[in-house]
Order: structure tokens, then sequence, then C-alpha cells
């Protein structure tokens, strides 16, 4: 008889315990609610890296399992961001503009209120009028909703054109990045309806919460934790059955398992889909960490990050997904944010900040060369060692 | 013997070149078959036509007990109905074991929450034994199938075919680099597999062909030249010119 999922994959359980102490330690050491050793500041990078790991991992299945290397799944990601800030924005401005028309002698009319609130909303692009995208932005369950089904839809469409017209490879690629900066060339526009290039702030704050930002950014911190938890979850479990062994087979010969008989626009079109709802999920839970989000976001070079990441973390496993993603975009936070040290070579001066892409860059190319596996492929060789030595 | 396969006046050209040409014949339900002829002769584009890769310009071809149209079928469902396709090169999934691979052909319902939820029985492990066994890779159930000799991944792909349960199994010239003893052991599989089934191999040694047994179809030029036993059509004056001869 099979043996159960979990005793199946170990490495499951050693991925969620450590991310269960992490988890632990991290709020121990916080600001908020414990020795004050990490700043608030860092709490929220250390969660939105998290985030960044939920979307390595659907990258992860897409084009480690999959095969499809998709360059537009920041496009997604940004959706996800976008429905919740809309109700976050929403209903912070709602409350800010009740609470200072309530000050005057006549309770306000609704067009009052509808009115101040559009005006502090949309004044920066030049109206005052709600945009039909924002019809339910006044209700948390439809934007939460929005959140994987705006992805999804715009995946499931996106991808029934592109594999039912049998675009693979390079081909595909480049069709998803004109897909990313599509979105993003509209969103710059003013009447989009999501404020342009101005795009939507202060999701930072919880409305008609009063807890302090140390407090609120642990509660985004456990929940990116979560999301990160029960994703890696699923995505092992769909890929350790005879699902994995299809789309594996649909990455390595595609022709072969069609003529096994399985329908493998159906499959690459679910994964797809699936891989842009967990990124929409994983985009809503960045955002109010980032506190802003604007259309620069979802530009294609957003997405050939996601790639990089998870190259160098090793392509075809979870684990390596997120430790090459939470080790890049942490390294890159140390470079780009002015902390690493410059190097005075006398006659010029490295300065991180611009050359942090050019050290990104080399350490992709010999990754691709000497370590194709990436820094997963180099736990495997040790496990692969040790059992060597055991026997 | 009824008929399981019915190609008829079927023609394909690729760029103005005939690769198929007004090509006819049957295979019954029970019946091992060779094809053989010339590079150029149409084989590989034969079993395009029927597995549904490649759309005939015109012609039919009739399938099973209620004669269905296979063309303008897709692959997959052309596999459903009962064609199995070996191609020339072995491709098995190679980063998979050997047992995953025949448990991903084994006859079970291919759609995809089916497949997402499917967990194996013990006698859909029993029936991957099976089959290992029967192709000689019983002991290499756990191995990454990337690590089989040659011989070992055509074998693999013969199994994941028969996994199928197909009517029809199509095989690419199955003993292309292969040992001797390889092969024999390969002509085995397939005879055995053609006691319950249609079984058509494309081939260019006419040794293995011979070992076979069976009736042979000599293609030229995307039709059938010859067709009978290997020594009637080796006596047949046109194959010898166009093919022995040389």
């Amino acid at each position: 008889m099979e043996r159960s999922f979990i005793a199946r994959n170990p490495s499951v359980l050693i991925f969620l315990s450590i991310l269960a102490l992490f988890t632990l330690g991290v709020t121990i050491l916080s600001e908020g609610l414990g020795i004050g050793v990490i700043s608030t500041s860092f709490v929220k990078v250390l969660g939105k890296t998290l985030c960044l790991c939920l979307i390595a991992i659907a990258m992860d299945l897409i084009w480690g399992y999959t095969g499809i290397l998709s360059l537009g799944h920041f496009a997604f990601f940004g959706l996800g961001g976008y429905m919740i800030g809309m109700w976050l924005m929403y209903e912070r401005t709602r409350q800010i503009v009740e609470t200072s028309l309530s000050e005057g002698v006549l309770p306000p009319t609704p067009e009052e209120i509808s009115t101040g609130i559009g005006n502090q909303i949309f004044g920066v692009v030049g109206s005052s009028e709600f945009p039909l995208i924002w019809a339910f932005a006044d209700s948390l369950m439809v934007q939460l909703a929005f959140v994987v089904v705006v992805p999804g839809i715009l995946a499931l469409v996106f991808g029934w054109l592109a594999f039912r017209s049998r675009v693979t490879g390079v081909y595909l690629s480049i069709l998803t990045q004109a897909m990313t900066l599509g979105l993003s060339l509209y969103l710059f526009q003013n009447a989009s309806g999501l404020r342009g290039n101005n795009g939507l702030s202060g999701l930072q704050n919880l409305p008609g919460v009063t807890a302090p930002q140390s407090v609120v950014s642990l509660w985004f911190f456990w929940a990116s934790a979560l999301a990160l938890a029960l994703g890696y979850l699923l995505v092992a479990w769909v890929v350790s059955g005879k699902f994995g062994s299809v789309i594996q087979g649909i990455r390595d010969n595609e022709a072969r398992v069609r003529f096994l008989g399985y329908s493998v626009e159906t499959y690459k079109l679910a994964v797809f889909t699936l891989t842009a709802c967990i990124s929409g999920i994983a985009g809503a839970l960045y955002y109010p960490q980032a506190g802003i989000i604007n259309p620069a976001e979802v530009a294609p070079i957003a997405s050939i990050y996601l790639a990089v990441w998870v190259a160098i973390g090793g392509r075809g496993r979870l684990y390596g997904a997120v430790i090459g993603t939470a080790f890049v975009s942490l390294v890159s936070s140390w470079f780009t944010g002015g902390q690493a040290p410059d190097v005075p070579l006398g006659f010029y001066t490295v300065k991180w900040v611009d050359w942090w892409l050019v050290l990104l860059g080399l350490s992709f190319v010999l990754v691709t060369l000497y370590a194709p596996n990436g820094i997963g492929g180099l736990i495997d060789l040790l496990k692969s060692r040790r059992k060597e030595t055991d026997a | 013997m009824n008929t399981l396969l019915e190609v008829s006046g079927v023609t394909v050209s690729f760029d103005g070149f005939r690769a198929i040409n007004n090509l006819s014949f049957q295979i019954a339900s029970e019946e091992l078959r060779a094809v053989i002829g010339p590079n150029g002769a149409g084989k590989t584009t034969f079993m395009d036509i029927v597995t549904g890769k490649t759309r005939p310009d015109a012609g039919h071809i009739l399938w099973g007990e209620k004669s269905t149209s296979l063309i303008g079928m897709s692959e997959a469902k052309i596999a459903h109905a009962g064609i199995g396709r070996k191609f020339q090169k072995p491709t098995v999934f190679e980063e998979q074991t050997v047992q995953e691979n025949l448990m991903m052909a084994l006859r079970k319902d291919r759609a995809l929450l089916a497949v997402l939820f499917f967990r194996p029985s013990k006698d859909d492990f029993a029936r991957v034994e099976e089959l290992a066994h029967q192709i000689g890779l019983n002991d290499a159930l756990l191995r990454v199938s990337g690590e089989l000799s040659h011989g070992q991944k055509q074998w693999l792909e013969i199994g994941m075919l028969l996994a199928q349960e197909p009517q029809l199994l199509l095989v690419d010239e199955p003993a292309a680099g292969m040992t001797p003893a390889e092969r024999e052991k390969t002509t085995a599989i397939l005879v055995e597999a053609a006691k319950t089934r249609a079984v058509v191999v494309v081939e260019h040694d006419m040794e293995f062909v011979r070992r076979l047994e069976c009736k042979v179809t000599v293609l030229h030029e995307g039709s059938v030249l010859a067709e009978g036993s290997l020594d009637h059509v080796t006596k047949n004056q046109d194959v010898i010119d166009v093919y022995l001869g040389r």
C-alpha cells in the first residue's frame, strides 16, 4: 500500500517546521510583541519576502515542474495587490471623510460622502467619479474573492488562447512578457480607474484598526507565513502523485504525453490558472506590507527577476524556489538599500546600488553554466552523498 | 478476420512533395504486420497520419468495428480510441522511475480531476509489476528511467504502450541500436503482444523482420509496392529494384 503523503515527502515536514520556528523566532524578537531586536520595518521586509517565496512556489510549479517559462506571473501578483488595495483605500478614506463631515451642523448626505471619498481618492488624476471597476470596493468579501478570481480569469483567457494555439517555449515566454507589459501600460493611464502612475497608497493602514504598525506588521507576517505554508503544502501535494508525473512529462516530452492520451492543453491551462491564483494571493499579502502599489510593480522586469530567483534556488524542487527567493531578494535589498559598504578602488568606487545588478546577472550566468540545479541541487547532492556513506 | 484499421486513398503532401500517395491497406484486429521500405517511403508519415499528428489532404482512415473516421480527431482522442504509438527514439520520461512511467500509462481516466485525486491501489501496483515482468524490467521498477540502457528504454516504452491496452500498436524501428540478444527479446515481446491485438512494426532491418514471421507491406514513394510474406515480397521484381537491389 502507499504510504501517506507526508511520509513520502519528508522535505515538506522539514520545511513547515523551519517556517514555524522562523515565525516564532521573528515574533519573539520583534518590536511589536517581543524583545525589540528586529525593527518593524524589517519585520515587513521578512513578511514581504515570505510573499515572494509564495509566488516563487507558483513559478516553480509552472516552470520547474510543467516546463512553461512564464515571464508574466507578476501581473497576477500585482492584480492581487490592486484588488485588496482598492478595499483598503476605499474603506480608510470613507472613515476619514465621514469623520470630517460629521463635524458639520447637518448630517452629511450619502452623495456628499461619496463625492468626498471620490475627491480624496481620484483627485490626483483630476476626477471625483468612481470608475465602474470600483463598484464593489466597499465590500471586503468581494474584493477578497477578486484577489483570486481576477488573476484566475486573466490566466484562463490568456492561457486558453495561447495553449490552444500550441504556442510553446520562448514564444510563450514572450507572450507572457507582452501580457504583463500590456497590463502595466494600461495601469499607467489615468483613465484606467486605478490612479494611473500614482497607484494605490496608504495600504499599510488597516481601516478601523487602532493597533500600532509594530503589531499590524506581525499580523501580516503571520498571514504571509500561513499562506506560504498552505501554498507549499498544496503544491507539494499536487506534484506528488500521478498529476505530478503528467505535468513533468509535459515538461520533458509534451508529444509523448499527448500520445498517452492526456489532453496536454487542459493540464497546462489548469496549472497556469492555479499558479495565477496563488500569485494573486501572494500579491494581496505583499502590498499591504509594502504600503503602496503602482504600475511599475507589474513591469516586465519583475517577472524576469522571479525566474532568476527560482533558477538560482533550483527549479523543480519547491524548497529550492523558496531558498533562492529568500536569499536573493534579501541580499538584493541589502545591496540596493545602501547598507553594503562601497568599495573604493582609488580610480573608481564600486557603488553596490549600481553594481548589484551586475553581480546578480553574473551569478545567474554562473548558476546556469555550472549548477543548473541551483542551490537546491546542492542540497540534493549532499543528501545523496550521505546516503552513499550510510550504505 | 475482421478489419481493425482501413486506410484508403490517403494522400499527404508537404510543400508539393507527396510523402504519401494514394495509400491503401488494411490491418486485421489480431495481426502482426511489418512495414518496410527505403528512406522517404512514407513510413513515419503513415504513423503520423494514423495517430493524428498529420492531417491527410485526401482519403479515409476508418477505425474499429464502427468504422469511425480518425481524420480530424486530436492525438489524445485517438490514443483513447485505442491506438498506441512507439517512437523511433526511445521516449520515456527520463526523470521518473520505471514505476511512475508505467503508472502514468495505465489505462485509467485521463480527466484532470480524476488524475489529481488518483492514488494507486494494490491492483494498480500489481498490474504495473506484471507489465514490468513482461518487458523484463521487474528488477528496475524503482530506478530512474534515464539510467536505463538504450534497449531497456525501448522495452519500457513498449511496456507503456501495453499499459494503455491499445487495440493497435504502432512501433517505429524498435530494434534500432540494439544488441542481438536485445533484438531477440524485443521480437518475443512484440509477438506476444500481437496475440491479443494488432501490432504494426515499421522496420529497416530485414533480419529483424524475418524473425517476426509475419505479413509484410512494402512501401515505396508513399504507396504500397507489394504485400505478403517476406519470402513472397523479396522475390517481387519491383521490390528488388527499389529496395533490396541497392
